[in-house]
């Protein structure tokens, strides 16, 4: 198989993987094996496998409340992550954190962030360091189109202008800020339009087409990289679930959300490759098999291990070792 | 050797040497640069140093103060300086939902080694939005230590402390010190850390506690009070986070009697939290109430008499010291 044809099965594989996870999560939380809130990512896949395949493991991701995907692509093994969605010691933070504050610092994964546009100026603080340390890294930062009606959005970009330092922004325009849509609360719904405002170097990409998506990251991050400065890259996308599990979802049609569908980027470029002969069909089931049971496994594993002791609750608000 | 500084000398001869001695620390803020620092503590210090490790920052508290904590996460040791308490408001969301929370929340995986100091306190006559004493609030929040200097070498070590601690650390200097002059020796560390409290001053008939601002007040009412032949211990608190509640404990077990003085409001302020720590560990160690000199609980007032009216004066202080000793 060809190197071209070898990623395209590996982005099918890495989407896959996602909606399956997501999927599954979606029915342990109503058989009640996870709680708090849960915001799935399903019919946004395109944008994270697109956009993270373009960083190097030296870069430092920065994520949202609806990262699984974020996690699972960044290389967060499955069973880690479900054991966290599960409250299990064994999970990415111990279970401290849940669905929407799972952390990997051994893979530069900064973490979800349940605070809109919370973590922006992080973002910003972490390209300083990258910057100043000559790591060759880069700070990448996820947030959906809400965050940008929040005063931190337009702080951390002029900060990051003005100060030329190598941030990559992807917004993941889903058009709706939980149950607004864009329309309803922003003056100037041509995102890109923003970001240019701050001098920053912008496009727009379709967010469910996961090649086109990579492509834009591969030269946002190119850019990023080469000139240290920053590059804002809005991807349009669609969350074809609730914002989250309590979600009646009273302010869309259904009808649109039935049309979003038929673009949703998993069958739209498992069909391309299909029909390009890139693949055959007997990949797919074997892609959707492999992962089906990677999966399997990690729920498997994670419903068998310990919680956390009750003496360890209070382990961690300051780093082990220092407390006074 | 020792040196005649001044509590803002003090502060900036710590930033300095930090800087110089240690390549991942930096200072960002509003006007710490080009200007010199609002109090003018960083004077000098971008000549010395350059744009690099003297950061002047856009008005954005909350995107300075994010950019902070996201720079003590890659590596570096960022002091953030936030021109005045007040104005922490603005970043109360990255120091309370980020700085405080992400060791916790990540398992113990990522750590926040970040300094930030502010000016607190009233005084100077600029009304109710320049004039706060948020150090207690702070204090109410697990995973943040919270350091309030009230002398020259307290202020230097704080800063030295504070960058040594891979936790985040909020530095509150009382805006009317800052032309406070002590001897001490730099090159000698103080025996206490700065998370520890120490006696200012001993005595037997009742202890007095306070922290900051009002240390000063606090020792001319003890002096005052000898005079009257009562004999007042002074507790000087340095942090309120954590809380040296033994240091209190130990010096009550002796004098049997609790006053404690801060400028901050009474209602939910941390002298309440020092009382009931008392009430509920030393008991009977008290032979009276634990007292509260607190400020009056309005938004602080521009005009002279009535800001002094507004927080606790030296006066204040012996006349409430007074009544507790007689019960």
């Amino acid at each position: 198989m060809s190197n071209p044809a070898k990623q395209s099965l590996g982005f099918l594989k890495d989407m896959i993987k996602i909606r399956q996870f997501e999927e599954a999560c979606a029915e342990l939380y109503s058989a009640g094996l996870i709680r708090g809130f849960l915001h799935l990512y399903i019919g946004e896949e395109a944008v994270a496998v697109g956009a993270l395949r373009a960083l190097l493991p030296r870069d430092v991701v920065f994520a949202t409340y609806r990262e699984h995907a974020h996690a699972l692509i960044r290389g967060l093994p499955p069973k880690d992550l479900m054991a966290e969605m599960f409250g299990k010691v064994t999970g990415s933070c111990r279970g401290r954190g849940g669905s929407m504050h799972i952390f990997d610092k051994s893979r530069n994964f900064a973490g979800g962030n349940a605070i809109v546009a919370g973590a922006l100026p992080m973002a910003v603080g972490m390209a300083i360091a990258l910057k100043y340390q000559e790591s060759g890294g880069i700070s990448a930062c996820f947030f959906g189109e809400g965050a940008m009606a929040e005063g931190e959005f337009h702080e951390a970009m002029n900060l990051a202008a003005i100060w030329n330092l190598p941030v990559l922004f992807v917004c993941e325009n889903n058009r709706y800020a939980m149950g607004t849509a864009l329309s309803r609360w922003e003056a100037q719904t041509d995102l890109v339009k923003h970001a240019e405002s701050y001098g920053v170097v912008s496009r727009s990409a379709d967010g469910m087409d996961v090649m086109e998506v990579h492509h834009a990251a591969k030269e946002a991050v190119c850019y990023v990289r080469e000139t240290k400065k920053p590059f804002f890259l809005e991807c349009q996308t669609y969350r074809f679930r609730a914002h989250s599990m309590f979600d009646a979802e009273k302010y869309r049609e259904k009808a649109e959300v039935e049309n979003w569908k038929k673009r949703d980027p998993i069958t739209t470029f498992q069909e391309q490759l299909l029909q390009a002969g890139v693949i055959v069909q007997h990949d797919v089931e074997a892609i959707t098999q492999s992962t089906r049971n990677d999966l399997d496994e990690a729920i498997a594993l994670a419903k068998n291990d310990p919680l956390e002791s009750r003496d360890d609750l209070c382990r961690h608000v300051y780093k082990e070792g220092s407390e006074a | 050797m020792k040196q005649n500084l001044s509590y803002r000398e003090a502060l900036s001869l710590a930033l300095s040497r930090a800087i110089a001695a240690d390549n991942r620390v930096f200072i960002m803020g509003e006007d710490v640069g080009e200007y010199g620092g609002t109090y003018a503590v960083t004077q000098g210090l971008l000549k010395q140093f350059g744009p690099e490790r003297v950061r002047d920052t856009p008005l954005s508290e909350s995107g300075f103060v994010g950019a902070g904590i996201g720079a003590a996460l890659g590596g570096l040791r960022p002091i953030v300086e936030v021109m005045t308490v007040n104005f922490s408001l603005l970043a109360l969301d990255q120091i309370v939902n980020n700085a405080a929370t992400l060791s916790h929340m990540s398992g113990g995986q990522f750590h926040v080694p970040l300094v930030i100091r502010m000016a607190t306190g009233a005084g100077r006559q600029l009304a109710a939005q320049h004039s706060h004493s948020w150090e207690g609030w702070y204090a109410h929040i697990p995973g943040l230590k919270i350091l309030t200097p009230s002398t020259p070498e307290d202020a230097y070590w704080a800063v030295i402390d504070a960058l040594e601690d891979p936790n985040p650390v909020l530095i509150f200097e009382h805006a009317l010190l800052y032309g406070n002059k002590q001897e001490f020796d730099p090159d000698r560390r103080q025996a206490q850390p700065s998370e520890k409290a120490t006696l200012r001053r001993t005595g037997s008939d009742l202890s007095i506690v306070t922290y900051g601002g009002s240390l000063g007040k606090v020792l001319e009412a003890a002096e005052q009070l000898q005079a009257d032949g009562i004999s007042a211990e002074v507790v000087d608190l340095r942090c309120l986070r954590p809380f040296d509640e033994q240091s209190v404990i130990d010096s009550v077990s002796k004098t049997n009697k609790l006053l404690v003085v801060e400028e901050a409001w009474k209602s939910g302020s941390f002298s309440a939290e020092v009382c009931t720590r008392v009430a509920s560990k030393a008991f009977y160690h008290l032979e009276a109430p634990p007292q509260r000199l607190c400020g009056v609980e309005i938004p602080i007032p521009y005009a002279k008499h009535q800001e002094e009216a507004s927080i606790p004066q030296t006066a204040d202080i012996v006349s409430l010291a007074k009544e507790v000793h007689a019960i």
